[in-house]
């Protein structure tokens, strides 16, 4: 009988936590409330950067646009650089580069990116101010939820979710324009000429703008995004995230008489925390996975503390050892930082090096296999190989090549000068051959330079290998 | 069962296991009934728009009129009008027109290599390296001459030359020995045999053979049969060459295209094999 309330006891504390654990599964519309601060302007500050999403696309660069990502053409235009699938090894490195910014950001400040930045905090935050626009506080949105339909019950809803959808397709819209000459694809959209590609990326983007940023808002935070589980395992006790003073809030209590009681803590527990929290979590229980790091808690309660005359930042952004009251080390002094800023630097040299060293033409060798070599009726030994040459620049350019690498070589195919095509790659066959007395080896290296006439800078040089039979 | 192991009370079946745990009957969440919903209903409009349902004599055809073979001859065609451009040019060309136009010959190059593949490589290897007993295609020696017309004659007609055993006279070993070594050395003129038993009638007074007769040289580096060994030239002087008097005679036929493939085929393929190597 002893066992069986003991066991009873371990499995209840096991459970202990479930006590404040609310699980959000999106049985309830989080209404929360908006309070205006220094953080809630840092946040519209930083929704501005996806202005930029909207507006990029009507940029010109010369008689084209200014960035263009050109699929069909298989080219990438930023302002005055051509990128080709060839020098695709740098939007690696762009990508290296954002992961670990992503990384050394959430190590130091937390989920910045998804209390900031993210599209879904963004765009969520848009629909929502549309509306508390139309339908007023959280109380009264609570209220017209649960009340009949009306006319104006109708007319409000309707008002909002056409609103939702016209930023939907917007947002759809303007991605597409990235891909194409962007007035040229609103004449398609509104002569109903656009192509099955761009309708069909538009219909997607307003249906999930809509369903995410609309219905689902923190729910995708908490079930669907990978990065709001990723993020969390780069924390560690330095990390500075909002987090509650616990040391000086608690224990908490209510107001009496307008004062805080004697042996309480700072926290009156008004709620309001939680009250203006976007996913509905309350923050006085610690960091949890629900926390996007918006910081809009931390405006609340200071505005509070303001009112009941104790210091600001109860909630603030604070680290795990602060809070505990163990000494910081400095930022740059920690270990992940450091390495993830070398990573960092490395992506970013390689980038620069990479967009300083874009060359204007490129040669490829490549050597026939079958037969890897060819004995002539004199005797000689021949090489088959195909030449590969990319232009990458603006206009046709003459080729000129050269072979070296083997005394008495004998060059066919490519005599003369060759045209290479702007931005495509051009190929021809070149055959080598070479008296068999001159071959010292079973395979001896020889280069194939390129020259543009014209423009002593236009060069290439590959090297490949001659094959002759085995010694 | 503790409280907080369903929080929310919901239905149970009823049974308990090993104290506290029990079997929730709640409704999955509400996104995925609509999941389920939604896929039951696509598979519907599918059956709708695309053939799908058993039916009498096959199946339904569907509203949007698809089929796979449809879809290939779509397919087929848009890569028929890409290459009409070329393709329809090369009827009313000859080989050696095409070879000269720069750009008509990239296209066959690069297009006739399924050709080669089906018709070629299998004896003369998929880039017409030759195999043991089948002649090379890439170097610069040509049994009946490298020019293009000679290469569409070969492949429409075929060809099967034919080099009686010992010269079609009597020879000793001793005889044979001593015209192989010579030939073996690149200077078959410095046998008198070479004279003597009348290999010159073929060969040519030089040793350099005749197209003609598809009769090899035998001054250069170039071997039709095995590696230019002395065993290996004795055995084709002892046995001939697609002699039907001798038993193990060296077969040599090239087989006649000409009902096999049509003109323009013929005409790629000869394209082709004198851009191999270089000519």
């Amino acid at each position: 009988m002893n066992d069986q309330v003991d066991k009873q006891a371990q499995a209840d504390e096991l459970y202990a936590e479930a006590h404040y654990w609310h699980v959000n599964t999106g049985n309830e519309t989080i209404h929360a409330k908006r309070m205006p601060g220094r953080f809630r302007n840092l946040k519209w500050g930083a929704a501005a950067v996806w202005l930029v999403f909207f507006l990029g696309p009507y940029l010109r660069w010369g008689d084209r646009q200014a960035v263009l990502f050109d699929i069909p053409d298989r080219q990438f235009h930023i302002f005055g650089i051509t990128i080709l699938p060839q020098d695709v090894w740098m939007l690696s490195l762009v990508l290296l580069f954002f992961a670990i910014l992503l990384a050394v950001i959430t190590s130091i400040a937390g989920r910045v990116f998804c209390g900031y930045f993210c599209f879904q905090t963004v765009w969520t935050d848009i629909f929502t101010w549309i509306e508390e626009k139309l339908e007023g506080a959280p109380q009264k949105r609570r209220k017209l939820d649960e009340a009949p339909w009306n006319f104006t019950k109708i007319r409000i809803k309707v008002i909002k979710h056409t609103l939702w959808i016209l930023i939907g397709a917007l947002t759809g819209i303007s991605f597409t324009l990235w891909f194409g000459d962007a007035f040229e694809m609103w004449q398609g959209y509104f002569t109903l000429n656009a192509g099955a590609m761009a309708w069909g990326s538009v219909a997607v983007f307003t249906f999930f703008t809509y369903l995410f940023a609309g219905h689902m808002r923190e729910q995708v935070c908490f079930w669907l995004c990978p990065y709001a589980r990723i993020q969390g395992v780069m924390y560690d006790q330095e990390t500075i995230l909002p987090a509650y003073d616990f040391n000086r809030g608690e224990p908490r209590g209510k107001l009496k008489k307008g004062h805080i009681e004697q042996g309480k803590g700072d926290c009156i527990d008004c709620g309001q925390c939680v009250a203006v929290c976007p996913t509905g979590i309350d923050i006085r229980h610690g960091q949890q996975e629900g926390c996007i790091t918006c910081s809009l808690c931390l405006d609340a309660c200071d505005s509070v503390m303001d009112k009941v005359g104790r210091p600001q930042g109860l909630i603030r952004y604070a680290s795990m050892d602060e809070l505990e009251g163990k000494p910081a080390l400095k930022m740059f002094q920690r270990p992940r930082v450091l390495v993830y800023l070398t990573i960092l630097t490395l992506a970013l040299a390689g980038i620069i090096y990479g967009l300083f060293n874009l060359s204007g033409i490129e040669v490829k060798v490549l050597h026939e296999r079958q037969p890897l070599y060819v004995q002539q009726s004199d005797g000689s030994i021949q090489n088959k190989y195909s030449v590969k040459i990319l232009n990458k620049t603006v206009q046709d350019q003459q080729i000129r090549l050269v072979v070296e690498g083997l005394p008495g070589l004998s060059v066919s195919g490519g005599e003369g000068s060759i045209t290479a095509g702007k931005g495509r790659i051009t190929s021809y066959t070149v055959f080598v051959r070479v008296p068999r007395e001159n071959l010292k080896a079973e395979s001896t290296p020889i280069t194939f330079r390129i020259q543009a006439e014209g423009d002593e800078e236009l060069t290439s040089t590959y090297t490949s290998m001659f094959i002759g039979p085995r010694r | 069962m503790s409280e907080q192991n369903n929080p929310y009370g919901a239905p149970t079946t009823g049974h308990l296991w090993d104290d506290n745990l029990a079997e929730l009957t709640n409704q999955p969440p509400k996104w995925w009934m609509i999941g389920l919903h939604a896929s039951w209903i696509l598979v519907l409009l599918y059956g709708i728009a695309y053939p799908m349902w058993p039916w009498f004599g096959g199946a339904t055809t569907g509203l949007l009129g698809w089929t796979q073979i449809g879809e290939y001859k779509q397919d087929m065609a848009a890569i028929q009008s890409v290459r009409a451009k070329y393709e329809d040019q090369l009827p009313g060309m000859s080989a050696s027109a095409i070879l000269a136009d720069s750009e008509l010959s990239e296209y066959v190059v690069r297009s006739a290599k399924v050709l080669f593949g089906d018709n070629c490589a299998a004896c003369h290897g998929g880039g017409g390296q030759g195999n043991p007993g089948y002649p090379n295609l890439v170097d610069d020696d040509w049994l009946y001459g490298g020019d293009i017309d000679t290469i569409v004659m070969s492949i429409a007609n075929g060809r099967m030359g034919m080099m009686p055993a010992k010269g079609g006279v009597a020879m000793t070993d001793a005889e044979i020995e001593q015209l192989a070594t010579a030939i073996s050395q690149g200077q078959p003129t410095s046998s008198p045999l070479f004279m003597e038993k009348a290999c010159f009638a073929c060969h040519g007074m030089d040793g350099k053979g005749m197209h003609a007769l598809g009769a090899p040289n035998l001054t250069d580096a170039i071997w039709r049969f095995g590696d230019g060994s002395v065993e290996a030239i004795k055995y084709t002087i002892a046995h001939g060459v697609n002699d039907p008097s001798s038993a193990q005679t060296r077969n040599a036929v090239m087989p006649k295209f000409g009902d096999r493939l049509n003109e323009t085929d013929i005409k790629k393929l000869a394209v082709y094999v004198s851009k191999l190597g270089a000519n």
